[in-house]
């Protein structure tokens, strides 16, 4: 008999841990749940922690109304499929209220999610959002905790962080206060892939090589769409891409490749010398400390 | 690489000072196996540029927050990961400076393998002794002594030998409560690469592997091989509102098994009170399995129905453990409030959190000189320190040196609720159980 986990068994049975502490220490968590791949990853820990019974959260989508329609179908599927309730928190709807104002109606934004995700938490009194972030995917996401204290405002302090010792997880908070619970945070882009394809995941298809009109801006792959039209001279293609993350149209480009099967993607990961975020995030590329600054006004 | 390691996960530390070379060490562990994406590089070589240097500066890889670039110096534990297609490893590449003893102490709990690196200009320094102290305390069973800079004193092989001969010599004598430790030695030159990952052309003398092959082969299946069947209920499920019928009576016992074996139709009791019972399903999600090993994240079906809940805790049915009120722990103070001998703190440890008050301060620990000072009734940050506590709730403990997982609890501050300190069990006698 094996002595030692593997390390796809030994990472799932890590999170099944924190999920469990979730909600053994919580009163009242959520799980935000995107469509994409790492929260994807969250649900199937969840249904290896918790079932056959009920998943002790629901699950929670901060819609900023600019998403793939694929990903949206896809979301409202898995729901489905898996029983569970889902809230919509949308972004529009903070932008009728007036607490989100943008500067320009093209402005993107993802960074604004913050604000409605803030409002929402407040709103259902929820003491723990569960997500799917990593910390090989920025600096800033590497010196976060598993859980991770947030104050009335929803503000990471990256110097009033408590210490994380062993496997105990401090849970505990003061009304209004919340946790942000990292289950999948020793995790990397490859560990990700890893498990989809040994838990025989399904994704949305955009994470799949297709055929997508674009244009090439400053070094980026730009897609087509309503909300991110060409300019006037630029050069419209039809090429071969897929998706690498999957967020809001306007923050989120894809990449050149032919990986239409898990197994070719988990090749070209091994073999791509561009991370995750530096490739397709395009609010990443803004300064140095952009994650950090976001993560301190309350994002994820 | 040995069957048996294959595809695991290795977490380990780093112990050292900027001076002592120890994030150009993870910065070319990173490089060398091609975990570090031609992106970061561009942001380094920038950041290298701007800071007027001619050659990439590897230590900017672990580079980390504004606060800290803005102060020249790391303040936080960072986690990073690499994978050499064998294993997979999680590093915790913590501050060495003496004051930031909590955050080395926060790395190394969760930690196999602790690199402790030394300067080979400067030998073994006072840090050193620190470092080695801190890795021992908190029950790391391998370490790796890398001497560093071997460029630095033309690869000498004799001041090489010098240096690991008064390491042995002091090492014995810190900490000898764990004697345990596996110590290895190895010479490297992190800034040509020399032994990290290739071997370079300049020390044709040392015949050991290189760092990166020390920590591929590395065994740590037995590190833990005697200690006993602990299982801390996380959570039960009863999915009563279900509408499959069949799962009306349907419970069953949550959690992650800290130590030991479990195998279907093992006696088992619960504690703290000692119902028996026969294990009659471990499932992993709805799959059963046969037999499961510490660290797996379980769900388990008893034969009887006996009352169980978060915080209870399951062992083999002739295992001698109690529950137990009062203790004593070596406790790292982790807060810049001072602990006070009056206030109430509450004790995290496993799914169990109690009531405590402190009934004594038994001796500080100075971690320059390793000696036993005299406390009055306060420790401020970093201090470690005896502490004898008396529980409201009684908890199912461990010697920590037994069973890191059943040994070790935190301490948290019952008006912020802040993680105040952390605390490793030492059962002096039987009177205490």
């Amino acid at each position: 008999m094996k002595k030692l986990l593997t390390h796809l068994d030994w990472l799932e049975s890590e999170a099944i841990h924190i999920m469990r502490e979730v909600a053994g220490q919580c009163s009242n968590p959520v799980l935000l749940f995107s469509g994409g791949k790492d929260s994807l990853c969250l649900l199937r820990i969840a249904e290896k922690a918790f079932r056959p019974g009920r998943f002790p959260f629901p699950l929670m989508h901060i819609d900023t109304g600019h998403n793939y329609p694929e990903v949206i179908n896809f979301r409202d599927e898995k729901v489905n499929e898996l029983g569970e309730r889902l809230i919509v928190a949308s972004l529009e709807e903070s932008m009728k209220k007036g607490s989100v104002v943008l500067k320009t109606d093209d402005e993107p934004r993802n960074k604004y999610q913050s604000i409605t995700l803030l409002e929402a938490i407040s709103e259902n009194k929820f003491d723990c959002c569960i997500g799917g972030a990593r910390r090989d995917e920025e600096k800033a996401r590497a010196k976060e905790r598993i859980m991770s204290f947030r104050d009335e405002f929803g503000q990471w302090d990256p110097k009033n962080q408590r210490p994380e010792l062993w496997d105990i997880y401090n849970a505990k908070v003061h009304n209004e206060e919340n946790i942000r619970a990292f289950p999948i945070s020793n995790w990397t882009e490859m560990d990700v892939w890893q498990y989809i394809e040994r838990e025989n995941l399904s994704l949305p298809n955009i994470y799949f090589a297709h055929k997508r009109e674009i244009v090439r801006r400053n070094n980026t792959i730009v897609p087509i769409t309503n909300v991110t039209p060409a300019k006037s001279n630029e050069i419209i293609e039809n090429i071969t891409v897929r998706f690498r993350t999957v967020g809001d149209i306007t923050c989120t480009a894809p990449v050149e490749s032919n990986a239409d099967t898990v197994e070719k993607i988990i090749l070209e990961t091994a073999s791509t010398s561009i991370s995750e975020r530096g490739e397709t995030r395009l609010d990443d590329q803004v300064s140095e400390a952009s994650m950090e600054q976001r993560k301190k006004e309350g994002y994820f | 690489m040995k069957k048996n390691i294959n595809d695991t996960v290795l977490r380990f530390m780093t112990c050292g000072s900027v001076d002592d070379g120890k994030s150009t060490v993870i910065g070319r562990l990173l490089f060398d196996t091609k975990t570090i994406l031609t992106d970061t590089l561009a942001q380094i070589e920038n950041t290298s540029k701007k800071k007027g240097m001619t050659e990439i500066d590897l230590s900017l890889i672990t580079d980390g927050l504004q606060a800290e670039r803005e102060q020249g110096i790391t303040i936080d534990v960072a986690y990073r990961y690499f994978s050499t297609g064998n294993r997979k490893y999680i590093i915790a590449d913590a501050p060495g400076h003496e004051q930031y003893t909590r955050n080395m102490v926060t790395g190394a709990s969760t930690a196999q393998l602790a690199i402790i690196l030394i300067d080979s200009r400067k030998g073994i320094l006072t840090q050193t002794k620190r470092h080695t102290y801190i890795a021992k305390l908190l029950g790391i069973k391998h370490i790796i002594v890398a001497i560093n800079k071997m460029d630095l004193i033309n690869f000498d092989e004799l001041k090489y030998n010098s240096i690991c001969e008064n390491y042995k010599k002091f090492e014995k004598n810190i900490f000898p409560k764990n004697t345990k430790t596996d110590i290895k030695f190895l010479p490297i030159s992190a800034l040509k690469g020399d032994m990290i990952v290739d071997r370079g052309n300049s020390m044709g003398w040392y015949k050991g592997l290189t760092l990166l092959e020390l920590l591929d082969n590395l065994d740590t299946t037995n590190d833990f091989k005697e200690s006993s069947f602990r299982f801390p209920i996380q959570y039960v499920c009863r999915p009563r509102e279900s509408a499959n019928q069949k799962l009306h009576d349907f419970r069953a016992f949550m959690g992650r098994i800290e130590s030991g074996f479990l195998k279907v139709n093992d006696k088992v009791k619960v504690l703290p009170s000692g119902n028996e019972s026969l294990i009659k399903e471990i499932k992993i999600g709805e799959k059963n399995i046969n037999e499961a090993i510490s660290e797996q994240s379980i769900t388990v079906l008893l034969k009887d129905e006996i009352d169980i809940s978060r915080g209870d805790m399951l062992v083999h049915h002739d295992d001698p453990i109690n529950a137990i009120k009062n203790f004593t722990a070596t406790v790292c103070w982790l807060s810049e409030n001072p602990l006070s001998i009056n206030r109430t703190y509450l004790l995290m440890h496993t799914t169990r959190t109690s009531k405590a008050k402190i009934t004594n301060i038994n001796y500080k620990i100075n971690i320059e000189t390793l000696e036993h000072e005299e406390v009055q009734n306060e420790l401020k940050t970093n201090d470690i320190a005896s502490i004898s506590f008396k529980l409201a709730q009684p908890l199912i403990v461990d010697n920590y040196f037994e069973n890191r997982g059943t040994g070790s609890f935190i301490v948290i501050d019952e008006t912020s609720f802040h993680t105040v300190g952390a605390g490793m069990i030492e059962l002096l006698d039987k009177k205490e159980k």
